[in-house]
């Protein structure tokens, strides 16, 4: 994971300034010891003029692919408490991380932000949500604390490093429990809080090796794989027996 | 170390489950029972989703209880008849329990029902041991002998009548049927063998010799958890590998270990220690039922576990 793959790909070429980009990995893979993995991503400010004048500020998100959730909202029902009314959501990310280089209302406009969508609430602004339910708003509000409090919407104010107007870089730590796909990438270059560059790119994040061979064997062949299951346990306890019969023998 | 499990979706320390597996195997190996209803609620403890942890308990007991019987069989304290009939009771009984826990999940409920399960199980089972191992200690200490009881009831009425030598019974197959039905269904949504409901079942129900029951209820245990193994591998999808593995490797080592401390304590003393361990996973998980939750909401993959 520590080999570095830089990318220089430029966009906007009509842009005053734009965005070079280097990423630590272009992929994450899942093997049996992942514990998480933290990726660095920086890159330099391309201008053909000297720096417009404005406070610069650098944005990089990171958000995992969308998957429908149903959030639940349990009640006292006789006593204990119970699941009641369930809302399904789609179109929330798995994961999602916002760093920033200042605090979040220094370098972004309100304006700005919905536009492009950026902080957490701007972009579970648009989630589907049955027409049916009355209070969407509290189970939108619900799942992005429950999700923030598990560290995995993260909002990290004043984590990317700017040198001299022209460099930047970031880590951004991604948590054990991730869903594979790929986790959209974007890097927006504002001068006081407009933006002025954008750059999007992907990181595939993937199971592999036996995670990768046991995940779609229990999806693919799930009676062959319940097979398996029971003949490591059947061999498993055999084993036991057998052994420990020789040692008191 | 970490291990990130597959099916489950975390990742948990290797050597915990390890230890989890041998504390349990030890406590199981002391007290012989399968140890399943205590290993689920611990698994819920460091975040295993409850699906995941019912299915791959459920595989983890075939693994314990093959090793388990076949010391029985050398022994010949296994009846075969029986477990046969128990073990038709319990498969029908497996296929409800699954088909409950399906429907139960498609309402949202079933980390409910799974934790009302255990709740009640625990709570009546652990007091009722403890009252029992109580009043035992009192008798053993008076010095007078615990009365013998003889059952004549209900049970010797009941048709289709059925021989079964090893048990030295003849009895009408349909208690045992309903016991295993009943066993079955536990098994399917508690993710454990039923070995702590079907023992007791088999000495006051059924009225089988204490030698032929641990044996016996081994034998059909293996068959219901592991055609539970395969209705949760093929219509949940539940089954982890990986996490069975780390438990049984535990759980088989800490069994020979809690066999021999077992042998050095008195019976009486073991119950009560057991009662206690039992009445506590209960007290913890009554105490979330109970207790205002400081989050309301909960987020799930939706249609998923």
């Amino acid at each position: 994971m520590r080999w570095v793959l830089a990318l220089f790909l430029m966009v906007l070429p009509a842009a005053a300034e734009e965005v070079v980009l280097g990423l630590s990995q272009k992929e994450v893979a899942i093997t049996t010891s992942f514990d998480g993995s933290e990726i660095l991503i920086f890159g330099a400010i391309k201008r053909d003029a000297p720096p417009p004048p404005g406070q610069l500020g650098v944005l990089v998100t990171i958000a995992g692919p969308a998957e429908p959730v149903s959030v639940r909202r349990k009640e006292r029902r006789y006593g204990i408490w119970v699941n009641t009314e369930e809302v399904q959501l789609e179109g929330a990310p798995s994961y999602y991380a916002v760093a920033t280089s200042a605090p979040l209302d220094d370098v972004l406009s309100i304006r700005d932000n919905l536009e492009h969508r950026v902080t957490v609430p701007s972009l579970l602004r648009s989630l589907t949500v049955p027409s049916s339910v009355l209070d969407a708003s509290a189970y939108v509000a619900a799942l992005i604390r429950v999700r923030q409090d598990a560290g995995i919407y993260q909002e990290l104010e004043g984590q990317v490093v700017v040198d001299q107007e022209s460099l930047f870089r970031t880590r951004i730590a991604l948590p054990a429990a991730l869903t594979e796909g790929a986790y959209q990438t974007r890097i927006l270059l504002t001068r006081d809080g407009a933006v002025v560059s954008r750059y999007d790119t992907t990181i595939e994040v993937r199971k592999v090796g036996l995670e990768r061979w046991l995940y779609s064997m229990s999806r693919e062949n799930p009676f062959w794989y319940g097979i398996m299951s029971l003949a490591i346990a059947i061999a498993a306890g055999w084993g036991a027996s057998a052994v420990f019969s020789l040692i008191r023998n | 170390m970490q291990i990130y499990l597959p099916i489950a979706e975390v990742s948990v320390n290797a050597f915990l489950l390890l230890g989890l597996g041998g504390l349990v195997g030890i406590l199981s190996g002391m007290f012989g029972v399968g140890g399943g209803f205590l290993m689920t609620p611990l698994l819920f403890f460091i975040g295993i989703p409850p699906a995941v942890a019912v299915a791959t308990e459920a595989n983890q007991i075939v693994a314990s209880s093959f090793s388990g019987v076949l010391a029985h069989l050398r022994r010949k304290t296994v009846d075969l008849r029986m477990g046969t009939v128990l073990l038709i009771g319990g498969l029908v009984g497996a296929a409800l329990g699954v088909l409950l826990f399906n429907y139960l999940k498609s309402l949202g409920q079933v980390d409910l029902l799974v934790r009302l399960c255990y709740v009640v199980f625990l709570g009546v089972i652990g007091g009722l041991m403890f009252i029992e191992s109580l009043n035992a200690i009192r008798k053993t200490n008076r010095g007078t002998a615990l009365p013998k009881r003889k059952k004549h009831g209900l049970i010797h009425k009941l048709p289709f009548k059925m021989r079964f030598r090893v048990s030295g019974l003849y009895i009408s197959v349909i208690p045992p049927l309903l016991v295993g039905l009943c066993v079955g269904v536990l098994a399917a949504i508690m993710g454990v063998g039923g070995g702590f409901i079907m023992v007791p079942a088999m000495i006051y129900l059924l009225g089988m010799p204490t030698k032929v029951v641990v044996g016996t209820s081994l034998f059909q245990i293996i068959f219901v958890t592991g055609f539970t193994t395969m209705l949760h591998a093929t219509t949940n999808y539940t089954v982890d590998v990986m996490l069975a593995v780390l438990l049984l490797v535990g759980g088989v080592i800490g069994a020979q270990i809690g066999t021999r401390i077992g042998v050095k304590m008195k019976a009486e003393q073991l119950r009560i220690l057991l009662a206690m361990m039992v009445l506590a996973v209960c007290g913890k998980l009554a105490f979330d039922l109970l207790v205002m939750p400081s989050e309301l909401y909960s987020v799930g993959k939706a249609g998923g576990h």
